[in-house]
């Protein structure tokens, strides 16, 4: 256990470094771009004026103290205010949260269920009709830009299908809105997954068939073979559980990629999600909403790849210290 | 990283007999096709390509259609592709919302998207193999600290840091920022998936280093720089070129997303991206505004992908995605 309290130790070095470094440049955005004091005061307000707000904000303050306070008020959830809601950030963030995360949960459920099975099967049979089959369309996929699968799908299913938003009848459990529990809820949430899953699925398919085809030649699994292991056994078992690792950490990076696809899918659907709350920001150049949405997935995104690093070391034993990434 | 090198002996076994594939010159048949039509789109486009275009419509005689000028133009929105129900035979494939024909932007817009492919990828090229060299030549330190960085910043989708960056640029700049987005695409591009070359130079470099004909030119007291260039880079070409096929898919279907997301090129310039995202209103009455656009970008996609996959494949490097 103890490599573990190492291993756990280095990970979460790591990230706090990213988190610095995240910070760093969230403050550096803010501090040449943003200028609070034009956007509370407006044009009327004199320039003597102006210098007491910007004494009273503290920012006339060295830059390192600004930082200082910009990244205390950051680690203890305190995002800057948006300008164009005129409310915290995060209030704003976390609102919106748990129709991405939906979207994304559906998505990943799709996308596992799918890419392991046909991955493998691609991987053992590569030259049966099915696998390629089931590769042509996965270079399909990958050469269709998600817009277009998502307008498509508009155009063919959204007559019986909604086409935009969340639906009207989502259950508020604890505050979390969700469309889950529901069936308009669920019906809205169809085509956008769909849309999204068409373009991770190949991705992850690709991915699954490449690991399995380093695995399979391996002599290991000859011996199990021979001793008479089923093929069931052999290839699920067996192979998946090699197979599998690597997928699991690119999987933990293909992260950020899939929230850049559900920014695109957000907006087609007019999704009120975190991506059409981003794109919102874009429009009216609300610096400071920008600048939480970066915090704000940067987190998301060093905590899920620091728990994914974590469950990588527990199941596989050989990755006693970083490095391997 | 035992599992790499197993994989690419699994992939060196099953793979080394397979003649020239199909994929392969399909891939390249399609890209070619594509930069013939994107490099001669001045030649091909029948009619001006931002300008709403002016037809005489069918069965209209001349002197109505002199008169309708005088009035103000006829409106030609949204007119559908020539063997459609009200196609105008000098407009092929219809018009867009603004009238423009569709043709003739389409193979514009193919111009654009390629031109920002091309030397984004051209500029990942260039920095990922200077810094990929240095690393792979040096070792050591120089070594470790370039590669942590290409590591940490390969962690980070492209897109999204792309997104981000661009948000930034637009949120500051707004719509004055539309006349240096082509350059701003290209250096986002580049500068967000350097990495990859950086990592394949560095590796190829690793394997060469040992080799005779590097000592060889060595002994010959050729300088670093020389037995880089002259020696090294050309026999680690094949690897490189591979990667910029698949470089390049991905880099326009990064600028069409950005574009579409309103953060790359601009309505009135626009690329295969740009055009898709501006179909979208009328995309039940008026379908091949998105369709004339989108197809011709995934035709470009997938030969650019049928040419990386097949060329990778052949060159036994292992499969990524």
């Amino acid at each position: 256990m103890r490599f573990l309290a190492t291993f756990f130790l280095h990970r979460a070095a790591q990230a706090l470094l990213v988190m610095f470094v995240i910070s760093l440049v969230a403050f550096g955005i803010k501090d040449f771009l943003g200028d609070p004091v034009r956007e509370m005061t407006g044009e009327a307000v004199s320039d003597v004026e102006r210098e007491r707000i910007r004494d009273e904000l503290g920012l006339n303050d060295p830059w390192l103290v600004q930082y200082g306070r910009f990244a205390g008020n950051a680690a203890r959830g305190k995002l800057p205010t948006s300008y164009f809601y005129k409310e915290p950030s995060l209030k704003k963030i976390l609102e919106k949260f748990p129709a991405t995360a939906e979207l994304v949960f559906v998505t990943a459920l799709f996308t596992i269920l799918f890419s392991i099975p046909l991955g493998l099967f691609c991987a053992v049979r590569p030259r049966s009709f099915l696998a390629r089959l089931v590769m042509g369309g996965s270079l399909l996929g990958i050469s269709i830009p998600v817009f277009l699968i998502a307008y498509a799908l508009l155009y063919a299913f959204a007559p019986p299908l909604p086409v935009i938003g969340r639906g009207e009848n989502l259950v508020n459990i604890l505050g979390w809105k969700t469309g889950l529990l529901t069936f308009d809820g669920l019906r809205h949430l169809l085509l956008p997954s769909l849309a999204l899953t068409a373009i991770m699925l190949p991705l992850f398919l690709r991915l699954v068939r490449g690991e399995m085809r380093g695995i399979i030649p391996r002599d290991y699994l000859r011996t199990a073979r021979a001793k008479g292991v089923g093929p069931g056994r052999l290839w699920f078992v067996h192979a998946l559980r090699n197979g599998l690792l690597p997928v699991i950490t690119v999987g933990g990076v293909q992260l950020g990629t899939l929230l850049a696809y559900t920014l695109i899918t957000e907006t087609v659907f007019q999704w009120g999600g975190l991506g059409s709350l981003f794109m919102t920001a874009v429009d009216h150049g609300d610096i400071n909403l920008i600048v939480s949405y970066l915090v704000f997935t940067g987190f998301v995104f060093v905590a899920v790849n620091t728990v994914v690093d974590l469950l990588y070391a527990m199941v596989n034993p050989q990755v006693r210290t970083g490095g391997m990434a | 990283m035992s599992s790499v090198t197993a994989k690419a002996k699994a992939t060196a076994k099953t793979t080394r007999t397979r003649p020239t594939s199909w994929a392969v010159r399909l891939g390249l048949f399609g890209f070619v096709l594509c930069l013939l039509a994107g490099v001669f789109a001045p030649l091909l486009s029948p009619h001006a390509p931002y300008e709403p275009a002016s037809v005489r419509p069918e069965g209209m005689s001349e002197e109505d259609f002199m008169l309708m000028q005088d009035l103000g133009g006829i409106d030609l929105a949204r007119k559908p592709p020539r063997w459609m129900d009200g196609g105008e035979s000098a407009l092929p494939l219809g018009t867009d919302e603004q009238a423009r024909d569709l043709l003739s932007v389409t193979l514009h817009g193919l111009c654009i998207s390629l031109f920002i492919g091309l030397l984004a990828v051209a500029l990942q090229l260039f920095i990922g193999t200077l810094i990929g060299l240095i690393a792979g030549w040096r070792g050591g330190w120089a070594d470790t600290i370039l590669m942590r960085i290409a590591d940490v910043q390969l962690s980070f989708s492209t897109l999204i840091v792309a997104i981000i960056a661009l948000a930034v640029y637009r949120a500051v700049l707004g719509d004055g920022g539309n006349t240096f987005a082509p350059v701003m695409l290209v250096v986002v591009i580049g500068l967000a998936e350097w990495p990859q070359f950086a990592r394949t130079v560095r590796a190829s470099v690793f394997a060469e280093k040992p080799k005779e004909y590097v000592q060889a030119a060595r002994v010959l007291g050729r300088s670093d720089t020389a037995i880089l260039l002259r020696h090294i880079l050309p026999n680690i070409a094949s690897p490189l070129f591979v990667l910029s096929a698949i470089q390049i898919a991905n880099a326009i279907m990064a600028e069409a997303a950005l574009s579409f997301l309103g953060l790359g090129m601009p309505p009135d310039r626009p690329s295969l991206g740009a055009l898709v995202k501006e179909g979208y209103g009328a995309l039940h009455s008026a379908p091949w505004i998105c369709l004339v656009p989108g197809l011709v970008l995934v035709f470009l996609a997938i030969s650019v992908n049928l040419l990386g996959d097949g060329l990778r494949d052949r060159l036994d490097q292992p499969s990524r995605c």
